[in-house]
């Protein structure tokens, strides 16, 4: 299977201060890859670096064998990595409806952006009813669903998302995290999942990246965290 | 009562050049965060280069095209040469850099055309009309009236109903989520400075003829007036500009209408006092979205 993310002895941090230090791992194209790990190990510097809103001190990324240093955040969505951020990244004065006309404004392709924000309104019910509400009236989880339609609007070929279930409830991350499962399953997406919830992170993973202290401790099959008790004990802490 | 009515007036087209120039401080604002104090002087400099084109080509829309012209411009550069460079560390550093903008473009002015008073052609009548034997507004004060409410409605169409408007908008509420959407926030900053010093120099083009001329400093009043008017109305909000400029417009003609022109400046000075004290948000400013 090829990989279309290559990190490479990545280090990078804010400031003088190093947050992620040689972080060496590979996404297998079509699979969910999920980083897991404590507060502070360096998931969300990880993803920031990845979308070049941090630059990386040393070390390369390559995204479908290509060399992302120097390639202007702007850029990346075009190639087809998509971030989700931390915090959803609603833009809150906006409306639904601009929120995912924004996502699609690059596209020369004008007619197969509308269309896939279409798509968004059909996968994603509660927005379609409320597409001229703003981002700040919507729930947690009508944020989750606008924020993930409007990268997949993009029609990213890997997307990358910082805790889609931080605040929703249980239900609703559950619904979140069956339909990134289905969209790797039907439509060959890659998936590069931050989680703070393991347990649900795992539930659709096929790969997950152990963190801790910005350093990789662990890249090993998903199924193998699962059912390994010592393995889970000793490096996510349940 | 007659002379109430010419006062109001008078309020509402010296208000509208106000609201206009009020505009363009909120256009940067929203995308910078910065109040920029060079915007008077910018003005100055395309009025200067707008009545230049007057006096050459003797066509007012010749000049008055110019002018806008020479604003994107300028506002483009300054955006692209200076400020783009100036760190947000210290709150202050963009005031003092746009101050010694003011200083600059001045001196040049001055060694260029001179530090007098030119007097500017004006493309209509600027006697007032006697509507029923009641002295109203002039043909001139009509224009005024008239470009600014069609340059209002241009913004918001421009901001509600194309797509370069939603990237601006976009880029000003969340710069980090916009790059990541593919959107480049660096061009929408200058697109946004261009814009603002086109409707300054429109707001310069049509203010000049109704002082003592063109001069160097022609604008100094008027800027602080115009931001006086932009706090009134909340420095973020562009519907609260437009209000903020008439209000302050008409507050300044009663004002100079009963209590004679001298007190105009104080007049500006103890209002923008008073919305600072009482409503320093402005009278728009709503409760501030929620980011959870």
């Amino acid at each position: 299977m090829t990989a279309i993310l290559e990190v490479d002895e990545l280090s990078s941090g804010y400031g003088p201060v190093p947050v992620l230090r040689d972080v060496t791992f590979e996404v297998p194209t079509g699979t969910v890859t999920a980083i897991l790990g404590a507060n502070g190990a360096g998931k969300t510097t990880l993803l920031r670096t990845l979308s070049g809103l941090l630059r990386p001190t040393t070390g390369r990324v390559r995204f479908d064998g290509e060399d992302l240093r120097g390639v202007p955040v702007e850029r990346l969505v075009r190639r087809g990595l998509a971030h989700v951020p931390e915090g959803r990244g609603v833009v809150a004065e906006l409306t639904v409806e601009e929120n995912l006309r924004l996502g699609g404004l690059w596209r020369r392709d004008r007619a197969d952006a509308r269309r896939a924000q279409d798509e968004v309104y059909q996968l994603f019910d509660p927005l379609a009813r409320r597409r001229r509400h703003a981002g700040h009236q919507l729930s947690g989880g009508e944020r989750q669903m606008l924020a993930l339609g409007r990268a997949l609007i993009a029609r990213p070929r890997l997307l990358l998302l910082d805790e889609p279930s931080l605040g929703l409830a249980p239900r609703v991350s559950g619904q979140i995290m069956t339909l990134l499962r289905q969209l790797c399953d039907g439509s060959g997406l890659t998936v590069l999942l931050v989680e703070q919830n393991v347990r649900s992170a795992l539930g659709i993973a096929d790969q997950g990246v152990v963190m801790s202290l910005g350093r990789v401790v662990m890249a090993t099959p998903a199924a193998q965290l699962r059912d390994d008790e010592q393995l889970r004990h000793a490096y996510l802490g349940f | 009562m007659d002379r109430f009515l010419f006062l109001t007036l008078d309020g509402v087209s010296t208000g509208a050049v106000y609201a206009a120039f009020a505009l363009a401080l909120v256009l940067i604002w929203r995308a910078a965060r910065l109040v920029n104090f060079a915007q008077g002087a910018m003005a100055v400099a395309t009025a200067y280069v707008g009545y230049a084109v007057v006096s050459a080509t003797g066509s007012y829309w010749l000049g008055l095209g110019a002018a806008v012209l020479a604003g994107l411009a300028l506002g483009a550069l300054v955006e692209r040469v200076l400020m783009r460079f100036v760190g947000h560390a210290n709150p202050l550093g963009d005031v003092i850099v746009a101050l010694g903008l003011v200083l600059l473009i001045q001196a040049v002015l001055g060694m260029v055309f001179g530090n007098e008073y030119r007097p500017t052609a004006v493309p209509f009548d600027t006697d007032a009309l006697t509507v029923g034997g009641i002295a109203a507004m002039s043909p001139y004060d009509l224009w005024v009236l008239g470009a600014v409410v069609v340059v209002v409605a241009l913004l918001a169409l421009l901001f509600t109903r194309t797509s370069l408007g939603l990237r601006m908008r976009a880029s000003a509420f969340a710069p980090e989520v916009s790059r990541l959407l593919g959107v480049q926030v660096s061009r929408m900053l200058t697109v946004g400075w261009a814009l603002a010093a086109a409707v300054g120099a429109l707001a310069g083009m049509l203010v000049v003829p109704t002082g003592l001329g063109l001069h160097p400093h022609a604008m100094d009043l008027v800027f602080v007036i115009a931001f006086t008017a932009a706090v009134v109305g909340g420095l973020d909000s562009p519907a609260g500009a437009v209000v903020g400029g008439l209000l302050v417009g008409l507050i300044l003609s009663y004002v100079t209408g009963y209590l004679g022109p001298d007190t105009t400046p104080l007049a500006v000075l103890v209002l923008l006092l008073a919305v600072l004290l009482v409503r320093p948000g402005g009278l728009f400013s709503g409760p501030r979205a929620r980011h959870v």
